[in-house]
């Protein structure tokens, strides 16, 4: 977890704009944390790129960059199977930080669902 | 001290507790053991009883001196939150009025015996400071009722370092012929206190807030005119029947050496530590977006308490963990996710008082500790905010309203 606090992986930002791009936005900055996760997929559904940024704890920030890993390189298909219980094992999250792992999913069905909305998007408009 | 202790962090969480000093260790030591003072101070019958009583007198006497009062007037506790437990639940429950009024940025230890009372049948009223961190006293004086029986406000804030004007307090007070109550644990030996020209009735300490020992302090009560107290622990009759229990010479002496070192120091310690605080601001102001908490003219030396926006203040604490040792919110309530009831009381946003982190510098801080901490800080800052998307949409002018949440 330490690790993933200290070099967090693919920090930054995708530009939302681009038809690529699906962005997820979660959390509540006067409670719980917040967590911006975009991922850019290709025509085939793959993961090209990850970009995140966390406000919250170290533990949020620790999820945010493990999900980014995880999602690098991955299918959409596999990307709607990852759960916020695997993050929190894997971070061997603490009983009061669940949380954290469940904003982090919660990111990623948002930002897998602006890619499902902008691809019927782009179908519609061809 | 940094200095002398590698690979540790520079410890700055003076306000959370601090390290005995040295020379208070010292004269406890010889207290303890079978060649010390090691006997009874409740033992009339011979020289062990009578020596260890001799210590406790002159220890009560040392902390009577740093605060003009009378031996006499000082009892014995576990700490200042015995002694607010003492005081509050004390005189509630031996006068006959049924109210007390107290301030909503009070330390657990006032706010809880207060919500006991409640509890119990008595009305409390928790004033708003004001944003600065002071008590109004029109608003003080609103509150007071004909049945109010205590009033209990803290001389230094422990989380903003805040310093309220118990003058002011103790005239209104006194004026209504209410008792005044006044948690000094943050400002014992760090601000002169004069009882003689403050219309304070009661008023605790605690020792290892001042480089005493821990599981010690002390409450004084007025003997002119005289405050009553009806005692919460009950046994041998000590203190006068205040408060049961054999006295622990070692911690009493303990907390009396650190009174008269206190009484020694203090006007040169706070003026060197004023200016490491003023540094430590002065390093730190530059960066964008922070915030002090708490009036920057009434506050005592040693603490600063910022909000740094944007970026959380756990997150901030565990990437300064090699290098500071500071705290956000109090010691007590640094467990829970609540933010801090104080910050929340000056009126500081849920995510500014989930910002904010409390410097505290002591005795034993030097001015390259705090050249380390502004660097330290300054670079945990700016990394974090890298990773921050409000920061980001901070330098773009957006407000966090204008996204669209996914619902958590």
């Amino acid at each position: 977890m330490l690790e993933h606090f200290k070099n967090p992986r693919n920090v930054g930002t995708l530009d939302p704009n681009d038809p690529h791009v699906g962005t997820g936005l979660a959390g509540n900055p006067a409670r719980s944390g917040v967590i911006r996760l975009q991922i850019w997929v290709n025509d085939q559904q793959l993961i090209e790129q990850v970009r995140f940024k966390a406000y919250g704890c170290g533990y949020t920030i620790a999820c945010g960059s493990l999900l980014s890993e995880w999602l690098d390189n991955r299918t959409l298909e596999q990307a709607l199977t990852l759960s916020h219980t695997r993050i929190a094992e894997r971070l061997a999250l603490p009983p009061e930080k669940l949380h954290c792992s469940v904003l982090a999913e919660d990111a990623l069905q948002a930002a897998l669902a602006e890619v499902q909305t902008k691809r019927a998007g782009k179908k519609t408009t061809i | 001290m940094a200095a002398a202790r590698l690979g540790q962090p520079i410890y700055l969480d003076y306000a959370a507790t601090t390290p005995v000093d040295p020379r208070v260790a010292e004269v406890m030591i010889q207290h303890l053991t079978p060649e010390g003072i090691f006997g009874n101070p409740g033992s009339h019958s011979h020289p062990f009883g009578w020596a260890a009583k001799k210590a406790v007198d002159a220890a009560r006497e040392q902390v009577a001196a740093l605060i003009h009062v009378q031996p006499s007037e000082i009892i014995w506790t576990s700490g200042a939150t015995e002694s607010n437990n003492l005081a509050i639940k004390g005189a509630a429950t031996r006068l006959k009025g049924r109210h007390l009024i107290t301030c909503k940025t009070e330390h657990k230890a006032v706010l809880d015996p207060c919500r006991q009372l409640q509890r119990q049948g008595w009305e409390v009223t928790y004033l708003d400071p004001e944003p600065n961190g002071l008590i109004s006293l029109d608003r003080l004086d609103a509150a007071l009722r004909d049945d109010t029986v205590l009033v209990s406000i803290m001389q230094v804030n422990n989380e903003t370092g805040v310093v309220q004007d118990l003058k002011a307090i103790g005239q209104l007070t006194r004026g209504h012929g209410v008792l005044f109550h006044v948690d000094a644990a943050q400002s014992a030996g760090k601000l002169p206190i004069d009882l003689q020209t403050l219309g304070v009735d009661l008023m605790s300490f605690s020792a290892h807030k001042f480089y005493g020992p821990k599981g010690i302090g002390a409450l004084y009560i007025r003997h002119r005119p005289r405050v009553r107290l009806e005692a919460q622990i009950h046994g041998g009759g000590q203190e006068r029947g205040l408060r049961a229990g054999t006295l622990a010479t070692h911690q009493i002496v303990g907390l009396g050496m650190a009174c008269q070192l206190a009484q020694e120091h203090l006007i040169e310690e706070s003026a060197r530590i004023q200016v490491l605080r003023q540094r430590l601001w002065q390093g730190l102001e530059s960066l964008e977006a922070i915030i002090l908490n708490g009036d920057p003219q009434h506050r005592v030396p040693g603490i600063l308490n910022i909000s740094f926006a944007h970026i959380d203040g756990e997150a901030l604490i565990m990437e300064l963990a090699d290098d500071l040792a500071v705290s956000s919110g109090s010691a007590c309530t640094s467990a829970s996710h609540e933010p801090s009831h104080v910050l929340r009381a000056l009126g500081r946003s849920d995510e500014l008082a989930h910002s904010a982190i409390r410097f505290s510098i002591g005795r034993f801080t030097q001015a390259q500790d705090i050249e380390h901490a502004i660097q330290a800080t300054r670079n945990a800052v700016t990394r974090l905010r890298e990773l921050s998307p409000l920061w980001e949409w901070y330098q773009q002018g957006i407000e966090p309203e204008q996204m669209i949440w996914s619902e958590h």
